[in-house]
Order: structure tokens, then sequence, then C-alpha cells
């Protein structure tokens, strides 16, 4: 059988219990598509051999008839998990060569699933970014393209490796996290479909940490079926996060009935942003439509707050981060700038980390540093942090009214060239997050869904936005949607 | 709030990362565009609003206090820049 990477999960899983196929066969698929596409630069340390092993070690289970769901199907893990022995940096100089000792809870829980890692995937450093340009590796590239127009475009960020990987068939699927959108931006950016869980539905145990307060992990696939079964086998309690939900983890596949029947949707007018691009007002009014037309109730809602979302969320992000990544000092993991004679700790502290750090990170480490500063603590971070109270209160209103999902565009524009934005000043590339940012600082499970195509034949994606620990509801609402819009276009393989 | 150079200076110090003389100028511009975005949120009404400490309204969960981990000298110091004799290495810190 040929093209076996372009399967999806549940495909691929069928056809490993029919004995159609065996995970050796995949993983060697998808590693030959892997080797193929350096191009894209998306897997950046690659594990062929562990893979092989790990294929083998899932068709002796898939034979013996112990085959969870995951078990055999080839992944991409984002290089801000960490992985044992196998180099994980968060795509920053500061950790370059940094091998872990240990697991993390999300990639040790694919793997005890029967998951085959093929290697690890580009990524905005530390996780900030929306284009993957901020990597010590360089961008990841989109395997879409403008129609009629070579200019190499962003895969969106920070999971943009992620998304390009399994955009590119390089994968079955990938793991990636979001803070402020770095799932759903790029998975809106690729034609993929991504879910950010409700905050604390996945172990942050072994994530490189950005901000604790927001960061979640989720799955990157082909197909909201393919979401919900890799996000039962990522999430689930975990003692070692002290933040993780100690709550049954449900079968969310099989609540993919597509029956909507009933359901009341929200449509946040806040959301309708002046200026907003036509392909997207047109995409989220048909989505609407469809929607509809399976059955469900269309509510015009207020989220009064939105417009403070991303001020806010860039006053306790920063201030998070510049918390978390103190941590990076030379001493214990990662790089150590050279010193002079003479130099001493205080230098190696300000050498080590003006060298390891990129400009975006330095920028956000600084401004947290700023706001958490004496005397600006209350009117910065204390005023974001009341913001946040009542941007989480607008959705607690809207679920106290009977809605049952909210839909939403998922970014302002379809995917932009690289390079586009350079010169751009920081807060016009954070206007990529207004959509999405919004759900991490209410806490709430959110999932990107390909719809459409924009007048140049870019993938556009809409978000639905759940009520917490409601992924299985959510997904299903997203099936629906996905079912009606019929989604195909895949791009034309020019790597 | 308008940030100068000699604050974008003290923000790099408490940060502890370097930031050479002639590029704070820029330093302090981009901080000023982030923070005039910010002070959006001065428009809001926060009057009786608590901050946020946990989305998920939740109690930490209590655990025996008892050592579960430990003598892993070798795994703690395998991705040390300097180690040396079972400690991590760093330039001279008293006088």
């Amino acid at each position: 059988m040929s093209d076996l990477n372009k399967l999806g999960l549940a495909e691929a899983r069928d056809l490993l219990r029919k004995g159609e196929t065996t995970s050796v066969e995949l993983t060697e698929s998808c590693l030959a598509a892997i080797a193929s596409a350096d191009a894209l630069n998306a897997f950046v340390h690659k594990t062929p051999e562990t893979a092989l092993e790990r294929a083998k070690a899932a068709d002796a289970r898939i034979a013996a008839g112990d085959a969870p769901a995951m078990c055999g199907l080839p992944v991409g893990i984002k290089d801000v998990f960490c992985t044992k022995g196998v180099t994980s940096q968060a795509a920053s100089g500061i950790l370059e060569g940094f091998k872990p000792e240990y697991e993390s809870t999300v990639t040790q829980k694919l793997q005890d699933a029967g998951a085959v890692m093929l290697g690890k995937l580009n990524m905005d450093e530390f996780a900030m970014g929306s284009s993957n340009e901020n990597s010590t590796y360089g961008a990841a590239i989109s395997p879409w393209k403008r129609a009629g127009d070579d200019t190499d475009l962003t895969p969106g960020g920070s999971s943009g490796g992620s998304a390009a990987a399994v955009a590119a068939d390089l994968c079955l699927a990938a793991t990636g996290t979001d803070t402020g959108g770095s799932i759903r931006q790029p998975a809106a950016f690729t034609g993929t479909v991504g879910i950010k869980p409700t905050y604390g539905r996945c172990s942050r145990w072994g994530i490189v940490s950005y901000a604790s307060s927001l960061d979640q992990a989720g799955p990157m696939t082909k197909s909201v079926r393919d979401a919900a079964i890799m996000l039962e086998a990522m999430c689930g309690h975990d003692a070692k996060d002290s933040t993780s939900a100690d709550l049954a983890v449900p079968n969310f596949e099989a609540m993919l009935t597509g029956d909507i029947n009933g359901k009341k949707i929200g449509i946040p007018k806040e959301y309708r942003l002046d200026g907003m691009p036509d392909d997207i007002a047109k995409l989220w009014d048909e989505g609407t439509a469809m929607l509809k037309a399976a059955g469900a109730e269309i509510v015009d809602i207020s989220l009064p707050h939105t417009k403070y979302a991303l001020p806010a969320y860039y006053v306790i992000a920063p201030a998070e981060a510049s918390s978390n990544l103190a941590r990076y000092d030379g001493v214990r993991y990662g790089q150590r700038a050279t010193l002079e004679a003479g130099d001493g700790i205080t230098e190696m502290y300000e050498k080590t980390r003006a060298a390891g750090f990129g400009a975006e990170v330095q920028r956000r480490i600084m401004v947290g540093t700023y706001v958490l500063s004496a005397g600006f603590y209350d009117a910065y971070y204390n005023r974001a942090r009341r913001v946040r109270t009542l941007i989480k209160k607008d959705f607690e209103d809207a679920f106290a009214a009977g809605i049952d999902a909210i839909l939403a565009p998922t970014t302002p524009s379809a995917a932009f060239g690289l390079g586009e934005m350079q010169d751009a000043d920081p807060v016009k590339m954070y206007l990529n997050d207004v959509f999405t940012v919004t759900l991490n600082l209410a806490g709430l499970p959110g999932v990107a869904v390909p719809t459409g195509v924009d007048a140049k034949g870019l993938p556009l994606g809409l978000q639905l936005i759940g009520k917490p620990w409601e992924e299985g509801d959510l997904l299903n609402t997203a099936y629906a949607l996905e079912q009606a819009a019929g989604f195909v276009a895949k791009p034309l393989k020019w790597w | 709030m308008s940030i100068d150079q000699s604050t974008a200076a003290k923000v790099a110090k408490l940060a502890r990362i370097k930031v050479e003389e002639d590029a704070l100028p820029a330093l302090a511009e981009e901080f000023n565009t982030i923070l005039g975005f910010i002070e959006q949120l001065n428009e809001v009404d926060v009057d009786g609003v608590e901050p946020m400490t946990s989305v998920t309204p939740q109690r930490l969960k209590r655990r025996v206090d008892e050592v579960t981990d430990g003598s892993q000298q070798e795994q703690v110091l395998a991705n040390a820049p300097d180690a040396r004799e079972g400690f991590f290495a760093v330039p001279k810190v008293v006088e």
C-alpha cells in the first residue's frame, strides 16, 4: 500500500486492527516523507531508529491483541515537550543540545498508548510567536502556496512545525501547545484540526513552560475524529502537575454522533471586527448557516470584554514568562556564554541570556519584568488579572444563558508570507491572536476546524468554543461542522 | 507612562539580559509601543473585581510530605555547561 503517510489516525488504526498494514510500514512511509521534506523545515530533530524500534514493539502489541487506539500510529512531537534522551530545545539557542533525563507526561502517555514518535517539530522559541519565524532552527515553511505565487508562507505559530508536518502528510498527527492560540492559529493556516482542551485537562509536567496559567497541550490532526482519538490519549490527571484536573477522561470519539439538533450556538458580536476581510466574514456566515441547517439554534450573544483580552494577555503572559524563564541562567542546563577574564556571576547571567534568547523572547521577558516591578505591579499585573476575571465572566454569563458552544473565526486573515510582518511593530503580530487568546484567559476548550479557502486558495478555519470539561460535546459540534463544510483541499506538493 | 533609555537599561538589568548601550533607544521605543497597547486596560472598570488566581476553581490536592525521589546526581548534572566533582561550577561568587 502506498501513501500510508497520507492517512489519518482513525483510518490507520482501523487498517492496523484489520491486519491490512503494520506500524513499521506506516512509520517507514512517514520517515520517507520526512526525508524528502527538509525544505519545509518542520522536523528539526529526527528519530528514525527509535521510531522503527517503537513501531516493531507496537506491531507485537497489536499481534498480541493489546492495542490501544494510538498503538502503532506515527506522530510528530513539538520541540517544547521534553523527550528522554532526545534533544528538546523549545526552539531556543539557550537550550542547544539539551537532552532531558525525563519524559513529559503527555509524551509518556502517548508512548504508553503505543504511539510512535518520528522526531521533534519546529516552533517559535519558547512558544512565543505567531509565525514560527522566532526559531533558532529558522522558520518552518507552510506546504501551502497562494495560487500563482511562489512566496513562502508561514504555517502559523507557535506550533508551526506541527501544522506544516500534519498538512504535508509527514506524520499522521502531531502534538502542539497553546498559550494564546498556538494550536488553533497554525491549524487554521494549514487546513488542519487543532484543539486546545480545558486548562487542566493535559498535564503540563515536562513541557517547557511559557505562561503557566495559560499553557495547555493538545493534538493537531487531519480530522475531528483524529483529534478526539489523540486528545483522549494525551489527557488525564497527573500528580506531578498540581493544576491537572482529577476528572475522568471520557471516550471522546464515542461522542461523535454528528447530532447537534437543538444545540444553542452563540455568535459573539464583538468578534466582528472593523475591517474584517470579506473572506473571513463570509466563512463565518457560511459556518453559522451550516450549523443552523444541522439543527442548531443560532443566538446572537455579547462578550463585552473581548477587546481587552489581547492587552490583558500581553501583561499576564510576559509576566509569567519573565518568572518561568529566569531558570535559564547558564548553570544547570543549556548554553553558557563565553566569559572574559574577571567576569563574575552577573556577567555570566547577562551574557548567557543575551546570547541564548532570541529578540522576541528577550522582549517578552523584559516587558514581564517591567509590569511586575515595584510601582507597576498593581497598575499593570493586578489590573490585567482583574480584567481576566471579567473576560471569564463574559463566557460564564453566555453559558448560563443556555449557550452550548460559540462559533467565531480562528484568525483575522489567511496565512501571510514569511518576512511580511518583519517591519511591523510587535503589536501588529500580536493581533493574530485576537480571536484565540480569550479562551486561554478563560481556561476554555476551543477547536479550530478548516471550513473553506480564500480567493487565493489558502485554507481558512472557524473556531468553536466550548464549556469547561465538555470537550466531547465541543468535538461533536466540530464534527457536525466538518461534515457540513466538507473541506478536502490539500496543498500541492512543491517540496 | 513613557519609558526612557535609563528605564529600559534598568529593566534589562533586572531581567539579567545584557543590552548594548546603542540598542537601548530602539528597545525603549518597543516597550512604549507595547505598553501603549496595554494602556487600553485602563478603560475597564475593575472596581470590586477580584484578580484571577486560578482559572479553574479547584483546591490544591494534599499529599503526604515524604521523599519520593532523589539520588540522581548524575542525571541532574548531565546537562550542565560546567559540572565538576559532583557540583555545578560557576564563576567566583564571593571575594
